[in-house]
């Protein structure tokens, strides 16, 4: 870990400005080489960044972080110039040149402040999802989590839930003392019922969240010939299904990636919906059919007008966009009302408006949203374990406080797994703060 | 002339005469060496057992063919079941006990004993051949030798009494400390930490005004501990119930200064759940009185121990402030209270069979290991006899989990996370703790008992009929079986799911008893009460016993990661050199201890996880001490 690592952080280029980090024991020496004297730590300096030559490559702000009190826990750096690609393509050969330098694998920067234990395991989680974050989005919601937002909410939880657990001990293991009333469990019966709910609302978000790392699933569907291989192919901008016209061509699913509007929208190919007796095709359509049942959206494609009716039972649960294909051909007469969109693929007319129409789709990013929504399915599995246990322990209120003290438990448990576990001395740390204890 | 022992016990205090009872029932040949015959089940302190936690804890001594229980049953004096309403797992039984009737108890059933030979003397240092212990030599120079010795002088290492500004070196008032074995300890060179305790004064009965005093009854049932106890003889008395006032807080608060503990003389460190009074006032300042039960020490002792005002400070104030209690205006105080400071060794130098890592041979017992109380001192006692003997027998130690006992989870915090107060037994400290109640003690643990050998054939015929006629009635409820619909006419209100129930099932149900349910069969009418008892609370907690053990089996798989011996965790450069320290002391094996070490947080726990995680782990040989 002697090496001292640097590479572009910021977005893709071109930009308005682009950072780029350094990390690593060399750190301030090049500073000092392209930038002259830093001066104080932690602020940002106007600097010329000039190369070994002394010629100018831009004029940009400079930082310096002295470790450990860094994002990675070592000295780091950071250059912010504009965001033109020779600009940075200059900076960066600069900084490839200087002896000790190199540039950073994949979230290396990350794997250094874990190791420098600045992560702690959602956020650690949150690394490893930013290493193979592809859309903007996915890095956003990974940042969130990388950076402890998701943790401090997480802690902020397992506390009231630790308290609420102390509350209960208290009244379990020191019902003979004096100075904890009969009911000190009863008053936190409340704050668990909201927890309870924050913490379902919050699972809410984990649909928001798996489209953001799994993308919106968007299937195309409807009869054969109808066109929807080519479309995928259009939109692919290579050939990744057999398009010819012979009815039944595809049999399998085929999926394609799309990045739109920040987000990743995966496109799925079907076998076309009719009656055969054909065994492969057969199962072609059973698949297509599965693969409907759990789209986000449907695009339902006919060269022909009324060829929507009988498909459209098929996702009848689904969101659905009806397109009109083969407009180039002029042989077919259409009501306005029969479809939503027409597309040619021959001659690209209406795709846009198709696009546009499946960002409709995605999150609504105007305004701020928030990525304080659960990542992974490990979190919400825990998430889900400790609602349900919440819920329980607040239903056998009849059954005695030792089961809903075990249902509480799970609940610590459960969250417990997501960031780190609370320990039994804590509850009574918090038992001794609150009441005097001891006869 | 030598005496020749298998094992050796010193100190006849509560963890002493488990210890030796249960050496001598695994067959060895035991001696209790202890100071005075006489003060052989002496209670230092407050004259009660059990309580919650404790009373699980004595439940399961018992259930090991221990004698707490017996010797409670037969010197209770006002039986009480704590948590009565708040379901059967957090039930703990308790009692206050006559002090002379269960020193008496005690040392007949210790005289019974086969195998066990009492030895009056001061044991003064311990006897080694190369690194095998060898024997135990008394201050008067006499040797014993033996195989193994379990150690359990409980507050008289280097024990140093405070009363207000004097100190007084005892192992309890009015006994010499213990000081050779310390120096001993040292020269092991095992960790030795200092704690304190302390106790209140004791009240001259016919001086309280008792007409005008609160009450506090025994239960009507007095439930005992024991499995071989029928029913308590002992007449059940009353104790009183006051409170601290304004007026006595003043004067306390006046004199802090005075307090041996707030002049800065005591290092130990005391148990936050028992505090002194002067504690209390410091941290609790703003309520306005705290409870006190005045609790007779005996049947025919005008002694009353005054509950709740255990303090360091000078006589004179003792007797100041505790005339300002309502109904104590005239009160006589015949002992003063007083704090004691004592050595313990850090219980981290022991194997889970407590017995010394550095020293074969050598067992350590009850408040030497940093533990505070007798059941806790008993239950230790308990373990460290067992395993001494299986020693000397050359067997297999005999090791309690956590998952099977609160003894388990005592010695597992013990071990692998040491004490930084003197450690008390709570019953939130067993997470399984629906599976581990004092109800069902005997079954977790008798027939273990029974295949170490360590059982009477009386117990062990009378558990064996109880087992089996509990199975059996437990097996007729299995087969019984009805429809809701059926249920429905006998006024039960089930789902109407169509879904047949088996009588177990129904009886699940929190608002079902046998007695009900013999409304629809009605031969479970003939099922005895303690059966019946037994059946409704196994039924309640079936199915979180069945979560349980799946939860138990699910944690030994994820905690199972194994950490290398010797594992270097100075290459990991994130954690704190605090961290590095503790770490390389404790050397955790796996995860699950990993998690337990004192000021372990989530970050430095994933780092640790994260580089098992990796293919090769580095570790280090052992340094060579070099000096
Ligand atoms: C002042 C005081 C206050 C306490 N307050 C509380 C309280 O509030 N709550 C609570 O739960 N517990 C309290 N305790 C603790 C409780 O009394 C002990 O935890 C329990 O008695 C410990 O049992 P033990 O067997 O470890 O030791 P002990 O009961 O102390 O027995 C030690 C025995 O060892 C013998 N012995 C010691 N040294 C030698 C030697 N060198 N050679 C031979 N024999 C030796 C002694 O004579 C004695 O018989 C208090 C104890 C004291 C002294
Ligand atoms: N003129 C014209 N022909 C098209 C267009 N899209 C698809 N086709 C033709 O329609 C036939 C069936 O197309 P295909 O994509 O395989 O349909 P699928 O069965 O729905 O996958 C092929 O011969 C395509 O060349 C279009 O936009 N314009
Ligand atoms: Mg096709």
């Amino acid at each position: 870990m002697d090496d001292t690592i640097y590479a572009l952080s910021s977005g893709a280029l071109p930009s308005g400005v682009a950072i780029v980090r350094i990390s690593g024991p060399h750190t301030r020496d090049v500073l000092f080489r392209m930038a002259g004297e830093i001066g104080s730590n932690r602020v940002a300096h106007l600097r010329s960044i000039r190369n070994r030559n002394g010629e100018l490559i831009d004029s940009g702000l400079v930082l310096f972080f002295p470790g450990p009190s860094s994002f990675t826990g070592e000295d780091c750096g950071e250059l912010q110039v504009h965001g033109g690609r020779a600009v940075v393509q200059a900076l960066l050969s600069e900084l490839g040149s200087i002896q000790g330098l190199r540039h950073a694998e994949p979230g290396e920067f990350s794997r250094r402040a874990f190791h420098n234990g600045k992560l702690d395991l959602v956020e650690v989680e949150g690394l490893a999802d930013l290493i193979s974050a592809e859309t903007e989005m996915q890095r956003r919601l990974a940042v969130e989590h990388a950076q402890g937002g998701m943790s401090a909410v997480y802690q902020g939880w397992a506390r009231r839930l630790t308290h609420a657990r102390a509350m209960i001990e208290a009244e379990l293991d020191f019902a003979d003392e004096d100075d904890v009333p009969g009911s000190v469990a009863e008053a936190i019966w409340g704050d668990m019922a909201s927890l309870q709910i924050e913490i379902a609302e919050h699972i809410a978000g984990a649909r928001l969240a798996e489209i953001i790392r799994d993308g919106l699933k968007v299937v195309i569907a409807g009869r054969p010939n109808a066109g929807k291989s080519s479309l995928i192919n259009h939109l692919a901008g290579r050939d990744v299904a057999i398009v010819t016209d012979i009815a039944g061509t595809t049999r399998d699913v085929l999926s394609v990636d799309l990045s739109l509007a920040g987000f990743s929208v995966r496109l799925y190919d079907t076998a076309g919906l009719r009656e055969t007796s054909e065994p492969i095709e057969r199962e072609g359509i059973r698949r297509a059919r599965s693969t409907l049942q759990d789209a986000d959206l449907v695009l339902l494609l006919s060269d022909v007008p009324n060829g929507f009716a009988d498909v459209t039972r098929e996702s009848e649960h689904s969101k659905l966009i009806r397109v009109r294909t083969k407009i180039d051909q002029i042989d077919q007469i259409w009501d306005k009302a029969d479809f939503d969109i027409a597309i040619s693929t021959k001659t690209g007319e209406g795709i846009e408006t198709l696009l546009s129409r499946i960002s409709s789709y995605l999150p609504v990013l105007t305004g701020k949203i928030s990525f304080s929504i659960p990542s992974r399915r490990r979190h919400v599995d825990c998430l889900n374990q400790a609602v349900d246990a919440i819920a329980a322990s607040l239903i056998h209120s009849k059954t005695g406080l030792d089961i809903q003290a075990e249902y509480l438990r799970v609940a610590g448990d459960a969250l417990g797994r997501i960031t780190g576990r609370v320990d039994v001395e804590e509850l009574l740390d918090v038992i001794f703060s609150e009441f005097c204890i001891g006869k | 002339m030598t005496l020749k022992y298998d094992v050796v016990i010193i100190g006849g205090g509560h963890a002493g005469c488990e210890a030796a009872s249960a050496a001598a029932r695994m067959g060895a040949r035991t001696a209790l060496l202890t100071h005075r015959r006489d003060t052989i089940g002496v209670m230092s302190c407050n004259p009660a057992i059990g309580g919650l936690g404790k009373g699980h804890l004595v439940r399961e001594i018992d259930a090991m063919d221990g004698l707490m229980g017996r010797i409670a049953d037969a010197a209770g004096i006002q039986f009480r079941l704590l948590n009565r309403k708040k379901g059967p797992a957090v039930r703990g039984p308790r009692t206050q006990a006559d002090r002379r009737l269960y020193r008496e108890a005690m040392q007949e059933a210790i005289a019974s004993i086969e195998n066990l030979d009492v030895i009056e003397g001061d044991a003064f240092d311990l006897l080694m051949n190369g690194r095998q212990l060898s024997g135990v030599t008394l201050k008067n120079g006499r040797t014993i030798s033996c195989r193994t010795v379990v150690l359990t002088t409980g507050t008289f290492l280097r024990g140093l009494i405070h009363l207000g500004e004097r100190k007084i070196p005892a192992g309890r008032m009015g006994e010499e400390p213990s000081l050779g074995l310390s120096a001993t300890l040292e020269r092991f060179g095992l960790r030795l930490g200092r704690l304190k305790t302390g106790t209140p004064a004791r009240l001259d009965g016919r001086t309280i005004d008792w007409e005008n005093v609160g009450r506090q009854g025994a239960d009507d049932e007095p439930v005992p501990f024991s499995f071989m106890t029928d029913r308590i003889n002992n007449r059940q008395i009353e104790c009183g119930v006051t409170r601290t006032t304004a007026a006595t807080h003043k004067i306390i608060t006046d004199n802090l200064g005075k307090s041996a503990m707030y002049s800065g003389q005591i290092m130990g460190v005391g148990p936050r759940y028992c505090p002194s009074i002067e504690d209390k006032i410091v941290k609790f300042g703003e309520r306005d009185g705290h409870q006190i039960f005045l609790e007779p020490e005996g049947l025919d002792d005008n002694t009353v121990y005054p509950n709740g005002i255990s303090t360091s400070l000078p006589e004179n104030i003792q007797q100041e402030f505790i005339r300002t209690i309502p109904c104590l205006e005239h009160v006589v105080i015949l002992q003063p209270g007083y704090a004691i400071e004592y050595d313990h060794v850090d219980p981290r130098e022991l194997s889970s069979t407590l017995e010394v890592l550095k020293i074969p041979g050598l067992f350590l017992a009850g408040q030497i290991n940093g533990t505070t109380g007798y059941e806790e001192a008993g239950a230790q006692g308990l373990v460290a006899g067992l395993n001494a003997a299986l020693v000397c027998g050359g067997n297999d130690p005999h090791v309690f989990s956590r998952t099977n006992s609160y003894i388990g989870v005592m010695i597992d915090d013990l071990t692998s996370r040491g004490v930084s107060e003197p450690y008390r037994m709570f019953t939130s400290r067993a997470e399984y703790r629906l599976s581990l109640r004092a109800d069902n003690a005997d079954v977790r643990l008798t027939p273990d008992a029974i295949s170490l050998g360590m059982v009477s054939a009386e117990r062990q015929h009378r558990f064996q009929c109880w087992a089996r006629t509990f199975e059996t009635a437990k097996a007729s409820l299995m087969a019984l079986q009805v429809t809701p619909n059926e249920a429905r006419k006998f006024g039960f209100h089930i789902n109407q799911d169509g879904q047949r129930r088996s009588a177990f099932e129904l009886l699940s149900y929190a608002e079902h008893s046998i007695g009900s349910l013999a409304r629809l069969w009605p031969e479970l009418s003939a099922i005895e009460p303690k059966i019946a008892a037994a059946l409704e609370i196994d039924a309640t907690y079936a199915v979180y016993m069945e979560k349980q053990a799946a939860d138990i089996a699910n944690v030994k798989r994820e905690e199972s990661a194994e950490i290398p011996e010797y594992f270097d965790f100075s290459i990991l450069s994130g954690l704190s050199n605090e961290l590095v320290q503790k770490l390389t002391l404790t050397a955790p094996r796996n995860l699950a201890q990993v998690l337990k070490v004192d000021g372990m947080t989530p970050a430095a726990a994933s780092l640790i996880l994260a580089y098992l995680r990796r293919d090769t782990v580095q570790s280090v040989p052992p340094k060579k001490a070099i000096q």
